[in-house]
């Protein structure tokens, strides 16, 4: 029997599960590879012939390249593992966050400041 | 023998690391959150714990997707900081206490509860951020630290129940330890926040309020929200907040509560921040 997962129908929200996190595996591993300067330098070089040594799919290169957050969300990357491709960028968590959602870094940065974005209408894909 | 004197709930916001770090406590947006931790430099003064217990989550920073322990305990003698990606913070190295580790490891395995132990990691700013945030800026951190590490990134994180029991086995533990020591446990992560995705900047005020008065006085009922409720109402990253529930397992049932803080927002993220004594 199919496990269930009632996450799914959070709008707006990739829950990071083993499944996906087997499907993420080598985008990753990549991004942790990030960790090391010579590699952050070696990466922003020539990113196509670093992403040759990681075994990801096409979709998954591409949104790496492209940096598609939210597409690399959907094909199993996670926000803890991209944040150190956006930091190799020079880009905070708050630049990725806003990018993500489609608002402007500064209408994300007021949206913060004014306590957040609101759980209503949020919580359940149907109420979108 | 060891005893448990108090509880410490915080968040763990990189963003308090570097206010800390680069002076900027003073700044308009710095000012509210550090106010909300006078009281709690002040007390850490007088209530000096020996040991910190300190359950946070690595953030891919010692464990990669090669390996997600669940729950795993560091019995080394000592943790360097970590380079996040942007250099290591400038905090002192952290101390442990690798007997006292090993003696919880193995007491709280026998009670049931499995485990993984760590040694040589480098500690990332769930941990090194509550320690700048209670002790400000020392030369030395005026304590050892055990490092308590709970998988909440990879789901599924452990539930509320499982982390609320564990915490009662690790205060068995803590209590067979044969120094005289004055321990204290820290929960740390969350409030409400979620950092990916089209619904990134999720902040939920009610289920925060909610979680921090029944932490306190009812923990019990807490220790039955099931995970969806912490990923539907407070976030992909609000399920953090099962971290707390192992320190408040660890106190006894009936705690004073000292002192109790709410700002949103610190970065992306709702800002907790509590102090228990044991009664």
């Amino acid at each position: 029997m199919a496990l269930n997962k009632p996450y799914l129908d959070i709008p707006g929200t990739v829950i990071f599960d083993s499944d996906m996190a087997r499907q993420g595996y080598w985008v990753n591993q990549f991004c942790m590879s990030l960790m090391r300067a010579e590699n952050r330098k070696r990466f922003l070089q020539d990113e196509a012939t670093y992403l040759d040594d990681w075994p990801m799919k096409a979709e998954q290169r591409k949104g790496v390249l492209e940096r598609d957050y939210n597409t690399l969300l959907s094909l199993g990357g996670n926000v803890y593992y991209l944040a150190k491709l956006f930091s190799t960028d020079g880009q905070s968590f708050q630049y990725a966050a806003a990018l993500m959602t489609g608002m402007t870094e500064e209408d994300y940065r007021e949206m913060m400041i004014k306590g957040g974005r609101s759980p209503e209408g949020n919580m359940y894909k149907k109420e979108q | 023998m060891a005893r448990i004197t108090a509880g410490v709930a915080t968040s763990h916001v990189p963003l308090i690391g570097v206010a800390v770090d680069q002076g900027k406590t003073e700044e308009p947006y710095f000012k509210p959150i550090f106010e909300g931790y006078k009281y709690s430099k002040e007390w850490i003064k007088e209530n000096k714990p020996d040991v910190v217990f300190l359950i946070y989550n690595d953030h891919a920073t010692a464990f990669d997707n090669n390996f997600v322990p669940t729950f795993a305990i560091g019995c080394s003698e000592e943790y360097q900081p970590a380079d996040e990606g942007f250099g290591r913070r400038p905090v002192p190295v952290v101390k442990g206490h690798g007997r006292m580790a090993a003696h919880i490891a193995q007491s709280v395995i026998e009670d049931g509860f499995d485990l993984t132990i760590v040694n040589n990691i480098p500690v990332d700013h769930g941990l090194t951020v509550p320690l700048s945030a209670m002790f400000g800026q020392p030369e030395e951190w005026p304590c050892l630290v055990i490092p308590f590490l709970v998988n909440v990134v990879l789901y599924p994180a452990p539930t509320g129940k499982r982390c609320y029991l564990i915490g009662k086995a690790i205060r068995q533990a803590i209590e067979k330890f044969d120094e005289d020591l004055n321990v204290q446990i820290w929960g740390t992560g969350g409030m409400s926040h979620q950092l990916q995705g089209p619904r990134a900047g999720l902040i939920n005020r009610e289920f925060d309020e909610a979680f921090l008065d029944k932490i306190v006085n009812d923990p019990e009922t807490l220790a039955e929200w099931p995970q969806i409720k912490y990923l539907r109402e407070a976030g992909s990253e609000g399920i953090e907040l099962v971290m707390w529930l192992i320190m408040r397992g660890a106190l006894n049932d009936d705690v004073l509560l000292k002192h109790r803080f709410y700002h949103v927002p610190a970065s992306n993220t709702a800002l907790g921040h509590l102090i228990l004594e044991n009664k």
